[in-house]
Formats: C-alpha cells, sequence, structure tokens
C-alpha cells in the first residue's frame, strides 16, 4: 500500500496527540481488507508497533496474519483504512513513495526460492538488486548463510534441499541484508524442534544484537512466548485483533526461560486467548 | 553471528548423493545408452528388410516403390544434385527460425512488459497463425521481391507464433511471491524481467522453440510446394515434385530421407539445447528421484 504524504501526517499528528510512549513505527489504522471473491480478510485491524519490538501475531488458520503482514510490507492495499510509518525520516524513504522498501526484509510462508538459482545465488538477491557484484556480496552472503547452518550447501539447488532447509535459505535471504524491519510468515513452522528452538535463539540473539523490530507470524503459543514482549491474538472471520498481551519477561531468554513459572503463566493466557478467539470465530 | 550447524547431515548427504550419480560407470552408462538405441535400430533393420523382401518377392516395379538399395544408389548418384537443395532448404529454415526466435522473444518481451502492446499486437499474430500457410503462400510470393525472400518468410509465419506465445506465457506464469519478493527489495522492472521473469519464462520458451524448429521445416517445404510453378525452385521441396513429375521414384525417395534426416536433426538439436539449458533445475530435464 502506498501511503500517501497526508496518511503519514495524519499517523503522525495521532501518534504525538494521544499516545504518550514513543512514536510508532508503523501503525495500521482501521484497516480492512476485502478480497475479490467477497472474503473478509481482515476487518478495522488496528495495531501500532513499536521500534524494537519483538512483536508475534497468533491467531487460528485463516485469520488473516498473512493478508496483515503483506499489507504492512506494501505488498497488496488495504481496501479501506490506512498503513503509516510515523517515525520515518525523510532521509530513510529513497524510494521517496512512503513505502518501507530500503530496509524492510520478509520470509514468506512459502520458501519462495527461485528453482533456477543456487542456495548462494538465492541469498544473494537482495544485495543484488541493490547493485552490489557478486565479490562484494560474498561474505555477506555467507555469513547469512552461516547463521542458518547452511554454508555447506552453497552451491546446491532448492530442488536438492529438504522443505526445512529451504526455509532457512528464505531466513538467510531475508537476514542477508541486515533489514531495520522483520517480518516473518511462519518461519519455522516446517522445522523440526530442536532445530526450531535452535533458530528461536539464534533469532533473539540477532534480534537483541541489532536491535530489529520483528514481526512473527505464528501458530504456536509457546513459539509466541518464547520469543516475543508483546503478542497479538486473532481471531478469524472477519480477520481482527482480539487480544494484546504484553510479555513482560526480561530478555535475553535462554532455555531455563521455557521451563520458568512466567514462561507457563503467559502460555496459559495466551492459550485462553487463542481458545476464545477460536470460538468467536465464526466456523469456516 | 556464529551459530553451529544441526542438521548440515541433509547437506552432507546431498553432497554424498551427487558425487554418486557422476561416478556411475562410464562403461554402464554407455551399456545403457546403446540398450535404449538397440530397440529402434532393430526396427529399422527390420523394416528395411521388410521393405526389401515385399519389393523383391512381388516384383514391384521401381518407379512405383523403389528398393530401398535403390533409394541409397540414387542418394549417391544424384548427391549433386541434391546436396545444393539441402542447402537451400536447410538455409532458409535455420535462417527463418533464427529470426522467429529474436522476433518471437523480442516481440514477448514487448507484450508482456506492456498491455498495450499486447493488445494492439497479440489478434494480428493469432490471426496470421490461424490462417494456413498454404492459403497465404501464393500472396506471399506475389509481393516478395524473390522466391526465397517469399520461401524465407512463409517459414517465419510459421515458426514465429510457438516461440511468442510460449514466452509470453514463460513471462507472465511468474510466482506472485517472488514477484512480490522483487517489488519489496525494490527491483526495477528491468532487474524484474533479467533475473526473474526471463529465467522463469525459459523452459516455455525451449518448448515453443522443439515446436518452432520442425514447423519451420515444415513450412519451408510447403511454400516451395506453392512457389513450384513459379519456377526458380531449388530447395528439396522443388527436386521432390521435380522428380514426381519425371517418375523419377529413387529419387524422390533419396530427396525424402534428407527432409526426414533434417527433421530429426532439428528435433535432436533443440531437444539437447532445451535438456542443457535446464538439467540443474527444471522438472522436464530431471529423473525423479524418490
Ligand atoms: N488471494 C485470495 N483471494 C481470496 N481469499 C483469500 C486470498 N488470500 C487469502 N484469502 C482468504 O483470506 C483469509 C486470510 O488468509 P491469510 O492467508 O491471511 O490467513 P493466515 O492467518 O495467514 O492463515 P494461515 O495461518 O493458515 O497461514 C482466509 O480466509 C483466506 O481464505
Ligand atoms: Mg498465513
Amino acid at each position: 500500500m502506498k501511503t500517501s504524504p497526508t496518511d503519514r501526517n495524519d499517523a503522525l499528528g495521532q501518534a504525538t496527540g494521544t499516545v504518550a510512549k514513543a512514536p510508532a513505527l508503523v501503525s495500521l489504522k482501521n484497516v480492512s481488507k476485502t478480497f475479490a471473491n467477497g472474503t473478509v480478510a481482515l476487518r478495522d485491524m488496528s495495531l501500532d508497533i513499536s521500534r524494537g519490538d519483538f512483536v508475534s501475531l497468533l491467531g487460528p488458520s485463516g485469520c488473516g496474519k498473512s493478508t496483515a503482514l503483506r499489507i504492512i510490507a506494501g505488498l497488496g492495499d488495504a481496501s479501506s483504512g490506512s498503513l503509516a510509518w510515523p517515525v520515518r525520516s525523510p532521509v530513510d524513504d529513497k524510494s521517496g513513495t512512503g513505502g518501507p522498501n530500503q530496509d524492510i526484509s520478509f520470509v514468506f510462508q512459502e520458501p519462495t526460492l527461485m528453482p533456477w538459482a543456487s542456495v548462494f545465488s538465492n541469498v544473494y538477491l537482495p544485495l543484488r538488486l541493490k547493485g552490489l557484484s557478486r565479490t562484494a556480496a560474498r561474505e555477506d552472503v555467507m555469513d547469512a548463510l552461516q547463521m542458518v547452518g547452511l554454508e555447506s550447501s552453497a552451491g546446491s539447488y532448492p530442488r536438492e534441499l529438504s522443505g526445512g532447509m529451504k526455509m532457512r535459505v528464505s531466513i538467510a535471504r531475508a537476514l542477508v541484508t541486515k533489514p531495520k524491519l522483520l517480518l516473518m510468515d511462519e518461519p519455522f513452522a516446517a522445522l523440526d524442534e530442536i532445530t526450531r528452538f535452535k533458530l528461536n535463539n539464534d533469532l533473539l540473539h540477532l534480534w537483541e544484537k541489532f536491535g530489529w523490530t520483528v514481526i512473527f507470524v505464528t501458530h504456536s503459543v509457546f513459539e509466541s512466548v518464547y520469543l516475543s514482549n508483546r503478542i497479538i491474538v486473532m481471531a478469524a472471520r472477519p480477520g481482527r485483533v482480539v487480544q494484546d498481551i504484553a510479555v513482560d519477561a526480561p530478555y535475553p531468554r535462554e532455555e531455563e526461560f521455557r521451563t520458568s513459572d512466567t514462561y507457563n503463566d503467559y502460555c496459559r493466557q495466551a492459550s485462553q486467548a487463542l481458545h476464545s478467539a477460536m470460538e468467536v470465530s465464526e466456523p469456516a | 553471528m556464529t551459530m553451529a550447524t544441526v542438521d548440515n547431515q541433509h547437506s552432507l548427504s546431498g553432497e554424498k548423493n551427487r558425487k554418486a550419480t557422476k561416478s556411475l560407470p562410464e562403461a554402464a552408462r554407455w551399456i545403457s545408452v546403446a540398450g535404449r538405441m538397440a530397440i529402434p535400430l532393430m526396427m529399422l533393420v527390420l523394416l528395411i528388410t521388410a521393405w526389401s523382401l515385399y519389393v523383391w518377392a512381388f516384383d514391384v516395379p521401381h518407379y512405383i516403390l523403389p528398393s530401398p538399395m535403390r533409394v541409397a544408389v540414387a542418394l549417391y548418384t544424384d548427391w549433386p544434385i541434391l546436396a545444393p537443395a539441402l542447402l537451400v532448404t536447410l538455409k532458409i529454415t535455420f535462417t527463418a527460425l533464427t529470426i522467429a526466435l529474436v522476433g518471437g522473444v523480442a516481440l514477448a518481451v514487448l507484450m508482456a512488459q506492456s498491455r498495450i502492446a499486447e493488445r494492439a499486437l497479440y489478434p494480428y499474430a493469432v490471426i496470421l497463425q490461424v490462417t494456413p500457410i498454404v492459403a497465404i503462400a501464393p500472396l506471399i510470393l506475389i509481393y516478395a521481391p524473390s522466391t526465397q525472400a517469399a520461401l524465407l518468410i512463409c517459414a517465419w509465419i510459421v515458426a514465429f507464433f510457438p516461440i511468442l506465445s510460449n514466452t509470453v506465457q514463460g513471462l507472465k506464469s511468474t510466482d506472485h511471491n517472488l514477484l512480490n519478493l522483487f517489488e519489496l527489495y525494490g527491483a526495477s522492472r528491468w532487474q524484474t524481467l533479467v533475473y526473474l521473469k526471463m529465467p522463469n519464462a525459459l523452459p516455455y520458451f525451449l518448448a515453443g522453440l522443439k515446436i518452432a524448429g520442425g514447423l519451420a521445416l515444415i513450412a519451408a517445404v510447403v511454400a516451395e510446394f506453392a512457389a513450384g510453378s513459379a519456377g526458380a525452385g531449388s530447395g528439396l521441396a522443388f527436386r521432390l515434385l521435380e522428380s514426381q513429375f519425371r517418375l523419377n521414384i529413387p529419387r524422390l525417395f533419396a530427396a525424402l530421407f534428407l527432409l526426414s534426416l533434417t527433421g530429426v536433426a532439428i528435433f535432436l538439436t533443440t531437444n539437447t539445447i532445451s535438456y542443457l539449458l535446464l538439467r540443474k533445475w527444471h522438472e522436464s530435464a530431471l529423473k525423479r528421484e524418490n
């Protein structure tokens, strides 16, 4: 969605006027999305995301999580409502469209790799599009591949990888640009538990180290509690926010956190929220 | 940023598999190739024997059905006449194919980039394609500067469409999520075309090329048949007609043989090109490994 300058000013006024804390990095206001076939994927979704947050979108299948993420990324317009980047300085906005293109990365729900390109070339893509040469990008690409434990598969083609490995390539491609805002759509759903836990920890470390903002879509209550400092619980048909849970547990979180009482309490709370979200959702 | 490698076993075993298929003994591969060739070759021998036997047993006159031996002799003795004709046909076919390839791809790119260009041009490409070439050939013969040029135009018209329509299809059937990804990373139109749409269209284009290769030869022959009365013919099709008029049936068969051979050669060439370009990634060039 291309936000017009007026939208941005509105949102900025709103943010400074009514919200006491730091202005949001990205702000959805009454966003609705109706698809061409009449499906109402989102209705009146409002959400402010602060810089540096690790936010999870938690909700039943089909509740519009992917749709919301796409709208935030500027892929596909909302049918109504607005998307604004209140604190974005004009300097950040290189494309001049108000869009966030320069520093967003997106991990799609599917690996979305180019089948004709090697793992290396797939991860190199975002840098290539920025005009970096292969040799100049080599180190960054290999670093990103190392983060997901795939540096030895750089020369393989996607068809030679397992489903989980493809997903990790896709994650490496998102990390290679060192994005300010990382949008992840169920990135770990296809992975075994051990790898998933490891990547959870890796992601948390990177997030703390680089001060990214992460919006993370998941089905898993446990994953959302472990990772995020804020959980947005959504209900389906129409997709909307039903609860906003602040997870008040300190970082860095290590494996011990998974067995702590705080963790259990939050899991219970998020679980209940999810259950009530399922109940208020109309049957598909 | 250092992360342990939890399940590198996947990648390692993948590496192993690749090496295994590579180090498959050369000899075994040759045997399997020979095995695959053996059946069609045996079939060929069988057919030629049956043909010879039939001609010999029923004493068929050679101006009705010449024996394979006679055809072979005709091929040899008439080679000075047939070879230049073959060359002309080859030249027309390949020139037409090359122009069709360049023009088809260029036009496809234009159409995929601009909706207006597509609306303006595609209908006419379709009309050109659906009108039988034999029907247009006489007209083209009138308007073209020379018979050679007319033949070329005919072959081009026929070869051009499969390349165009397949390439357009390929350029347009790019995965939407990949398009989203390119948009997200601020790719220019040009980058999206070169890095995403073109590689994606390659298998489609190659499928079009395979069809176009065969059609170019057919059209070159058909057009020459149509041009036959206009004289000046020296391609294989003209020799074919000429042999028929003169009841030189062995030479007719020899010319026919050369045409088939050309067709097969084109087929094998386009198939090989396609295989070489796609073997790394496209399903059509890969063995199923389960
Ligand atoms: N292109 C489309 N056309 C029509 N309806 C769509 C389209 N994409 C999604 N939908 C519908 O919109 C709703 C939300 O879809 P979305 O993909 O956002 O769900 P989700 O929360 O990501 O689900 P999941 O967890 O299963 O991925 C669904 O009911 C789906 O049927
Ligand atoms: Mg989804």
